[in-house]
């Protein structure tokens, strides 16, 4: 592969657009079309007497309202439960809108649909629901004592619980071995949610011409939105398109799906035949829109001397809402991830996922990693502070080393695949991260300290992604791919997988992504996957298209394929550029035609004489045209892994926290765009600040969520988040052909645990619940010295 | 009732009917078209639908267009000019200041006019500048990196 | 999240604008930057919205030796770019963010009267006044109306439906007198957890002969202490811990979401001695 452009920091080819206002996102399309509200509930919890839609009627603008009386059986069945999963025995999904039960505020109820938004609200107060209120669920603790149920059905509140447990090499159980060790630590710790809150929330636009449906949809799935409206709907696959446009963040809110509204407004839009669309606003994306991150978890750590763990028992509590459609993803990630570089004794681990009145739980960038690493690397800091070591010196202690890959840590992961990482060095990024941060030389004083956090993360899983390549007659490449973006910029980085592997301009380069249009079969965004799968589907695809090229060029210009070479988009023999035949030409050459609509065109025409009047114009088992398209699916995930570390000073007074420095240390293989790279680490590590220290979602008793908003829902500004220090280490995967894993969700991952390691040093005091506030620090301070 | 007024929108007059609730930032985006300016919040938070009102940073999503009848508005659509990119659009092209790109527009035009007002900022006072703008997605480090470097590409073309 | 329908009134003068308040009782539309919000959520309903943006005279800002004076129009970033008075533009930084200044205005946030806001400490502190604007028979009338009863409760003010908050004053500094004004918030720009504005104001021998603190968000409205007697003729260095346990017994903090009452009482203590030392300060080095 010609390389100058893999890897280097090539600018975004999305920007031009996005910079100017030209960028599409969900609400800036459908000016005409009808706009969409819903009644959400304001209970927690309760039964739905009655509706009355009465007062509603009268509203200038109105045009329909719709409640779960209205839906047609096949709309109005439960959601899917995406993910099954045989320990999650009580799955339980919502309806499209409610019906009888509502399980938690914002929950739809009805849908207004009138000629604008505005006209739609004004109905929206006005429909009256009478509620009849149940006692609602709220809170890890009291939803296991079940006392009172969100699902009927659900004794308990446990809809899933599942143990998973490795032995030591002697054959140990973690309890036994824990038992056994010279030193044991058992200790609680707490997180509690947040969400990906992307600033532009969910959208649906939907159009309907009599016969085809057209779905726009701010998703991190196009192709799987498509499957499950059709299925919905009952329409033939062919009949519906749904195209993600310009996505304005996801962060893992926008890879569930079917959403009720990506159900309910295709729908609307065939009964009323007109287009219909939907933006979600700030209010409905908190009280209707995902969370995730809470969890408690119990901790029992056996080790020796030198800190090495001999056992570890962890039991979670995870707090998944009122509903579970995306299975149990997020605390089986929790579990696996929680090992992290560490090469255990033995592991025991079990979770019970537990219904609450809350808004549902998926996976938040990170997806469960955050709490798995928050665990582990607390504990590391435990036994160091035990031990009285460096907590650095007890990581090392049981890290896998670099010659021990692939290390099987034989547990079964999100994929349902073994956990086997594939390649890394965790002592060379430990020395990476000590030097870049200044460990040894740290001076540690009141009021300051420094922290650390490692992590491993499991990327690119599969099933697949897959990749079209064509190269047209004016010598463009048009490179499409069924999975999505909300900022990643993929249409750069493919673009720079394609240049590079078909030896083309970047300039003559389009990528489109998430259009079912264009490519039908694909996953999605998510899991740090779309680099790993995409790109290595895009590169798989361009080969193909090269050696076709090669085929036909060699044909031409009477050469063995093996000694041409495509430079700058011309195909020419290696030594000799004068024999040489642009990329244009080949993709003439290559779709024999009978009607010359330009020039170029008129050399592929059959009285042209460029083709063998002895073979058929096109040959036996090639195909017309200068495309390729292929797939990639990887035989399991591929393991990234970081290290951060930070400085925090404690204001003595105030207990004002505040990160003064930050650092990473990241290994996401070969790196395809550094700048992007970087982009996604700095991302990611802000919103672990975030996490960390500002954002969480204040359920009151009531199930009512009090900060519903960006007053009092605390995500960070430019003045809350520290200059971000990073360095790269390229450990390349032996999985995939580029040698790449995933980086989106890395930054992210460790921010807790560091945040809490570094507060922990410049308090003495353990931190054991995040996030943690001034005022937590202060009640802290206050019970350690009264 | 439907109120009649002109706002000046990237230097074109622009007449429009429009209820007394509407939003500027409705107004500019669906009665206008410019759907540049983008809405994130609606309750003043996030800085996402912030535009220029008489060469002022506002947010639209707290003004109603029949409020700022006759004024002059310029949205991101109104940032380049006729020669391409304004200085802070290639600044945030070049120092990888966006990814979703959401809230790029409200960014444009909060730090169009702080370098109008303040050329040579320092770190803080581009901190304080910016902080009114929420990003999610780029922990902010390249977009003060691009408020510097736009900062010394208007001074390389001053 | 879109506004709820309402009649628009967009009167031009002063008389026109009392008249359609008189006659509608209709909420007053100025910077919007508090009210927009609410009626987005649809927390507020009025039937009547009336715009006073045109209304003419009503900007401005007067500056005499004894005070300010800041017109109902004048946004935040106008006054605070004046810099006519040191401990009001000291707290203008504290407000919000830019953007919200720049249309926000200044009245606007007294009427408003978030106890957790910083306008109203500093209307407070100072003892300046409020001049409230109202039509009756057939001519305008206005009253003065002081700080300490402006500010009636939390997101409650004197202004009675009807009646229109025309002007603010604030008195000056006057000599030998410095100010501060210190604050935590949970991000830069939001609203205090709590803080404290204090004037001091020394003899010739750095003594403290006047101290007032004024403390936001923790209690129903600022609360004001003067503390000249218990760090009276001290020297200003000296304004220390008695002092804030005085301010301390005096607040009404409560828990929330963000802090706990206990913290928040601990931070006024905190603040208090920082307010004071820093406006003491400013006091000795020849005053603000």
């Amino acid at each position: 592969m010609t390389t100058r452009l893999f890897g280097e920091p090539v600018p975004r080819r999305e920007d031009p657009r996005l910079l100017t206002g030209n960028g599409r996102y969900l609400d800036d399309l459908g000016r005409d079309a009808l706009a969409a509200a819903f009644v959400r509930s304001p209970h927690a919890h309760a039964r739905i007497r009655d509706i009355d839609v009465g007062p509603a009627l009268d509203v200038e603008g109105l045009v329909a309202i719709y409640t779960f009386e209205d839906l047609p059986e096949r709309v109005g069945r439960p959601l899917p439960l995406l993910i099954p999963h045989p320990a999650l025995t009580h799955g339980r999904t919502a309806y499209p809108l409610a019906k009888d039960v509502v399980r938690h505020v914002g929950e739809p109820v009805a849908m207004v649909v009138a000629t604008d938004r505005y006209a739609a609200e004004d109905a929206c107060a006005l429909i009256e629901v009478d509620y009849e209120p149940l006692k609602p669920v709220v809170g890890l603790e009291e939803a296991v004592q079940g006392a009172q149920l969100v699902h009927e059905d659900v004794p308990g509140n446990v809809g899933a619980h599942l143990v998973q447990e490795v032995a030591g090499a002697d054959g140990r159980g973690a309890r036994e071995a824990i038992e056994a060790s010279p030193h044991t630590l058992a200790f609680r710790l707490d997180i509690e949610r947040s969400a990906s809150m992307p600033l532009e929330g969910r959208g649906v636009y939907a159009r309907w011409d009599g016969r085809d449906l057209r779905v726009y949809s701010s998703t991190q799935t196009s192709t799987s939105v498509r499957m499950a409206v059709a299925a919905a709907l009952g329409l033939p696959l062919p009949q519906v398109e749904v195209i993600a446009p310009d996505v304005g963040g996801g962060f893992g809110v926008k890879i569930v799906h079917p959403w009720p509204e990506e159900i309910l407004l295709p729908w609307a839009a065939m009964t009323l035949g007109r287009e219909i669309k939907w933006t979600e606003d700030r209010r409905e994306h908190f009280i209707s829109s995902a969370h995730e991150r809470g969890q408690v978890q119990y901790v029992r750590v056996g080790f020796d001397d030198d800190g090495r763990v001999l056992g570890l028992d962890v039991t979670i509590l995870h707090d998944h809402g009122a509903y579970t459609p995306y299975g149990i993803i997020v605390p089986i990630v929790t579990s696996t991830q929680l090992l992290g570089p560490y090469k255990i004794g033995s592991y025991r681990v079990e979770f019970s996922a537990v219904y609450t009145n809350t808004v549902q739980v998926t996976p938040y960038r990170g997806a469960g990693r955050p709490q798995g690493v928050f665990c582990m690397e607390r504990t590391m800091d435990k036994i160091a502070w035990h031990l009285g070591k460096d907590r650095t010196e007890v990581r090392a202690a049981n890290f896998i080393q670099p010659g021990e890959f692939p290390y099987d840590q034989g547990m079964t992961f999100q994929d349902g695949r073994p956990l086997i990482y594939d390649s890394g060095d965790y002592p060379e990024m430990l020395r990476m991260i000590k030097e870049l941060i200044g460990w040894d030389d740290f001076e540690r004083a009141p009021g300051r300290g420094i922290g650390i956090g490692c992590y491993v993360e499991g990327t690119g899983v599969g099933p697949y992604e897959g990749g079209h390549v064509q190269v047209t007659s004016d010598g463009r490449v048009h490179v499409s791919t069924g999975l999505t973006s909300q900022g990643q910029g993929h249409e750069t980085v493919f673009a720079q997988i394609a240049a590079a592997e078909l030896g083309v301009p970047i300039e003559r380069v389009s990528v489109v992504t998430g259009d079912t249009r264009r490519f039908g079969y694909a996953v999605g965004t998510f899991a740090s996957r779309a680099a790993v799968v995409s790109g290595n589907a895009i590169a798989l695809a361009c080969r193909k298209v090269r050696e076709k090229a090669l085929r036909i060029a060699a044909d031409a210009l009477e050469a063995d394929p093996s000694d041409l070479q495509i430079t700058d988009g011309l195909v020419h023999v290696a030594g000799a550029p004068g024999a040489s035949i642009p990329l244009s030409t080949v993709a003439v050459l290559s779709n024999p035609l009978r009607y010359a609509f330009d020039e170029e065109a008129a050399k592929a025409t059959q009285f042209s004489g460029t083709a063998s009047p002895d073979r058929p114009p096109v040959a036996e088992e090639e195909e017309p045209g200068l495309e390729g398209r292929d797939y990639y699916s990887p035989i399991r995930s591929t393991f990234a892994a970081g290290m951060h570390a930070a400085v925090v000073e404690t204001d003595p007074d105030t207990a004002e926290i505040k990160v003064v420095r930050y650092a990473v240390v990241h290994d996401c293989g070969r790196l395809i765009n550094p700048m992007i790279v970087e982009g996604q680490i700095h991302g990611g590590v802000a919103q672990g600040i975030g996490g960390a220290l500002y954002e969480r979602m204040a359920y009151d008793s009531h199930g009512q969520l009090v900060n519903a908003s960006f007053m009092d829902f605390l995500m960070p500004y430019a003045t809350e988040i520290p200059h971000i220090e990073t360095d790269h280490l390229e450990t390349p995967s032996p999985l995939n052909p580029l040698g790449i894993k995933g980086a989106g969700e890395a930054g992210v991952i460790p921010v807790s645990a560091v945040i809490a390691s570094a507060i922990e040093d410049a308090e003495g005091i353990e931190i054991d619940r995040m996030p943690i506030s001034p005022s937590d620090l202060f009640a802290l301070r206050s019970t350690h010295h009264p | 009732m439907e109120h009649e007024i002109t706002l000046v929108v990237n230097g074109a007059a622009r007449r429009v009917s429009v209820p007394a609730r509407r939003l500027l930032s409705d107004c500019l985006r669906h009665d206008l078209g410019l759907t540049g300016t983008h809405v994130g919040c609606e309750h003043g938070v996030c800085g996402c639908c912030t535009v220029l009102l008489d060469g002022r940073p506002v947010r639209s999503c707290l003004t109603f267009a029949v409020t700022v009848d006759g004024c002059e508005i310029t949205t991101v659509e109104g940032l380049a000019g006729a020669d391409g990119l304004s200085p802070v659009q290639r600044a945030f092209a070049e120092c990888h200041g966006l990814q979703c790109g959401f809230c790029t527009p409200g960014f444009l035009c909060t730090v169009t006019a702080l370098l109008r007002d303040n050329p040579a900022p320092t770190d803080e006072e581009v901190l304080e500048g910016v902080s009114g703008n929420l990003c999610r997605c780029t922990g902010y480090q390249n977009i003060v990196k691009a408020v510097h470097r736009a900062a010394e590409l208007l001074a390389e073309e001053a | 999240m879109k506004p709820p329908p309402f009649e628009y009134h967009a009167p031009r003068d002063l008389g026109a604008a009392l008249q359609t308040l008189a006659e509608v009782r209709g909420k007053v539309l100025a910077g919007g930057q508090s009210l927009i919000p609410m009626l987005n959520m649809r927390l507020a309903a009025p039937e009547h919205l009336v715009d006073i943006n045109r209304v003419a005279g009503l900007g401005g800002v007067e500056r005499t030796e004894a005070g300010v004076r800041v017109g109902a129009l004048t946004r935040h970033s106008e006054l605070e770019r004046a810099g006519v008075h040191p401990l009001l533009t000291k707290a203008l930084k504290l407000v919000a963010h830019p953007v919200i200044r720049n249309r926000g205005t200044v009245v606007g946030s007294l009427v408003h009267a978030d106890p957790a806001a910083e306008l109203p400490a500093v209307l407070a502190v100072l003892d300046g006044s409020v001049r409230i604007a109202r039509w009756e028979g057939s001519s305008p009338v206005e009253r003065d109306v002081p700080a300490r009863e402006f500010f009636v409760g939390p997101m409650e003010s004197a202004v009675q439906p009807g009646e229109l908050a025309v002007s603010a004053y604030f008195p000056s500094l006057g000599p030998r007198t410095g100010a501060a004004f210190e604050e935590v918030t949970r991000r830069h720009g939001d609203y205090a957890l709590a803080g404290v504005c204090a004037v001091v104001t020394v003899n010739e021998d750095a003594h403290v002969t006047a101290a007032r603190v004024a403390c936001i968000g923790v209690g129903p409205v600022p609360v004001v202490v003067d503390v000249t007697d218990a760090g009276g003729q001290s020297a200003a260095h000296e304004l220390d811990g008695d002092v804030a346990q005085l301010v301390q017994d005096r607040i009404e903090p409560e828990d929330d979401i963000h802090a706990s009452a206990s913290y928040r009482r601990h931070l006024v203590g905190v603040l208090t001695k920082r307010a004071l030392r820093n406006a003491a300060r400013e006091a000795e080095t020849g005053g603000a």
